[in-house]
């Protein structure tokens, strides 16, 4: 993995400290031209990693790589699946079975089909197969080494104690798309513990991790104590804890952990990545 | 004392959600979960060690439970409480707490007879940003209070299609008694209890049978008069966003979920606060919790439910009468809506 991964969430309006923020965010990425710029900064400057979720506009920026296979051919995206808001919203408008519906690809309730087949059934393997292969058509043709799911569905699988969900996944990702899998949590202490319980080793976790312990369940102290102690490949995110620190003292915390191999960060201005990249090399 | 044994009714969103949460509890055992739904109840049979029921009265019977918590559709709530309740178990409902003031009023009767700890979901009270303002009005950091504004937007129906108990009003579907719940309960508790509606509207947008957005204006216990405006087919917003503000003589607060805005006319020492713009983050006020799914509030909440059974207190917060004096303030709207 690369040290510096480029993240997503100044594109689609997310920012965890202020809501207003997030809507200047929208306005200016209103075009996915615009998205596409910002990449091409980054990529500019050295950096060869996006990590993105799978948003509908990440499906055009996927176009627009496509189409320069060129310039692109190098890059990397790492996929986060799934867009969580898309189920939320259609959860609460027409509730799980009229989810399943919704976004099961084919006709999920015709036995002559594989979606079909695998509600009958319940077979549940079969649809969680069904839902990432549709999460994931989007990246069709680009270098998807490292598949990650969201930290809603993997603390609410972890919540729920299915830890074997979390072994099918691992396997479906190796297996079908010659990926590895990656975990998103705000719960890493109590994630790493499930995994390992299951026979996942050394498994790629991506978590918050910052000075002030901001979502860092369970208290900043037993984060240490896995970052130091356990085996498990680490990415850092939310290292500004929202804006709440400054880039400088935030990444320099990060370099006291020497198992830490990657910190995510998004940022939409050229000064400002190119400060972060910096900060991450010289500190991890 | 020993692990508290829970059990869940209802396994939609905000079911799952509580499942994983209370799943995940230090102090509890999750030991039986209940739906309708053989799909939901066979991926818990496959994958988790809970036991599934489609019954709850037979849940309840045969699993050695002190605690319930229910999230199915607001119809069932009235039932389904009473009967918990009946059987001596704590109980957490989901909001709105009831469609029928005189049900709920019997439930809150119920549970404060039996001694119960009764907790309603109104999750913004464990929200940081939002438990600041209401200490700040109570401070008087403003002055003396002339007007406020209640609002919530976000993207649940931006499509006409869909047909659930969300789009039957009789059932507690639509936008007053979902997203309009949350900032009444809030405006309830902060600043002031609504004793009179006027002007009431209820907008159907995108859904047929039920209102897409309420507006109106609210007249509270202490006199003060603010407005009301919640809308959930806004798809400018990503997520459901409800903010409050409050203007008084001596400045306004403006607070969301993620930050709390103080303008002052007159700094206030005491605070801390200077004359002018005052910004403070939710990185400062969020509640640590153990397990974090979507908010440290929905995890918050559960904690202190936990922690009024393990201490034997009753909650302060969202309890019972709570829910049901939001239940009268959307009763109020409906017929000022009525009647015009």
């Amino acid at each position: 993995m690369d040290k510096v991964i480029f993240g997503d969430n100044q594109f689609f309006a997310v920012n965890h400290a202020s809501d207003d923020k997030a809507r200047a965010q929208s306005i200016r990425f209103k075009e996915d031209s615009s998205i596409i710029k910002v990449i091409d900064q980054a990529m500019d400057l050295g950096i060869n990693t996006f990590m993105c979720t799978t948003h509908d506009r990440i499906g055009n920026v996927c176009n627009h790589m496509r189409a320069n296979p060129s310039r692109y051919k190098d890059f990397n995206i790492y996929p986060c699946m799934p867009y969580a808001h898309k189920y939320a919203n259609a959860v609460t408008e027409l509730g799980i079975l009229g989810t399943i519906k919704q976004y099961v690809p084919g006709n999920i309730f015709s036995t002559f089909a594989k979606g079909g087949f695998a509600l009958l059934s319940k077979d549940f393997i079969g649809m969680m197969q069904l839902l990432i292969d549709a999460e994931l058509k989007m990246f069709k043709g680009i270098n998807t080494p490292l598949i990650f799911i969201q930290n809603v569905l993997v603390d609410m699988i972890l919540g729920l104690r299915m830890y074997d969900v979390f072994k099918e996944y691992d396997t479906y990702i190796r297996k079908k798309f010659n990926a590895e899998p990656g975990y998103i949590t705000m719960n890493m202490p109590a994630l790493l513990d499930a995994l390992n319980s299951v026979g996942i080793e050394n498994p790629i976790i991506c978590t918050s991790i910052n000075k002030i312990g901001f979502r860092m369940s369970g208290g900043i102290e037993i984060y240490e104590k896995y970052l130091n102690e356990k085996q498990f490949r680490p990415i850092a995110m939310q290292v500004l804890a929202a804006g709440a620190l400054r880039p400088k003292e935030a990444i320099e915390y990060l370099g006291k952990f020497s198992g830490l191999e990657s910190v995510l960060f998004g940022a939409s201005s050229k000064e400002h990545i190119q400060e972060t990249k910096v900060l991450i090399e010289q500190n991890l | 004392m020993n692990n508290i044994n829970g059990a869940i009714i209802g396994l939609g969103k905000m079911g799952l959600s509580h499942a994983a949460i209370v799943g995940a509890h230090p102090d509890v055992e999750m030991v039986a979960v209940c739906d309708t739904s053989s799909l939901v109840l066979g991926a818990f049979k496959r994958f988790s060690q809970v036991n599934v029921y489609s019954d709850y009265k037979e849940m309840i019977e045969k699993e050695p439970l002190d605690f319930v918590l229910i999230a199915t559709p607001t119809r069932f709530h009235y039932p389904m409480v009473k009967y918990t309740l009946e059987r001596g178990l704590h109980v957490f409902c989901e909001k709105p707490f009831s469609l029928n003031f005189h049900e709920g009023e019997e439930l809150v009767r119920l549970a404060k007879n039996k001694g119960l700890v009764n907790q309603v979901g109104y999750h913004n009270h464990f929200i940081g940003t939002f438990r600041e303002l209401k200490r700040l009005l109570q401070a008087k950091v403003l002055g003396e209070l002339v007007h406020f504004t209640g609002e919530a937007y976000g993207p649940v129906v931006t499509k006409e299609k869909g047909s659930t108990w969300r789009s039957k009003p009789e059932e507690g579907g639509g936008c007053l008694y979902d997203y309009a719940s949350h900032v009444l309960n809030l405006v309830q508790e902060i600043i002031g209890r609504p004793v009179k509606v006027i002007g009431s509207q209820l907008k159907s947008i995108y859904s047929k049978g039920v209102e897409d957005a309420v507006y109106g204006m609210l007249i509270l216990d202490n006199g003060l008069s603010g407005l009301l405006s919640v809308n959930w087919s806004d798809e400018t917003y990503r997520k459901m966003s409800t903010s409050i503000m409050v203007k008084g003589m001596n400045g306004k607060i403006i607070c969301d979920a993620t930050e709390i805005k103080i303008y002052l006319k007159e700094g206030s020492k005491k605070e801390g606060l200077e004359k002018g713009w005052t910004i403070k983050y939710i990185t400062d006020f969020a509640i640590p919790v153990n397990f974090y799914l979507r908010g440290e509030e929905y995890s918050a909440q559960i904690d202190y439910f936990v922690d009024c059974i393990k201490n034997k207190k009753q909650s302060v917060f969202n309890n019972f009468e709570q829910g049901l004096y939001t239940d009268k303030v959307i009763e109020m709207i409906i017929a000022d809506y009525k009647q015009q």
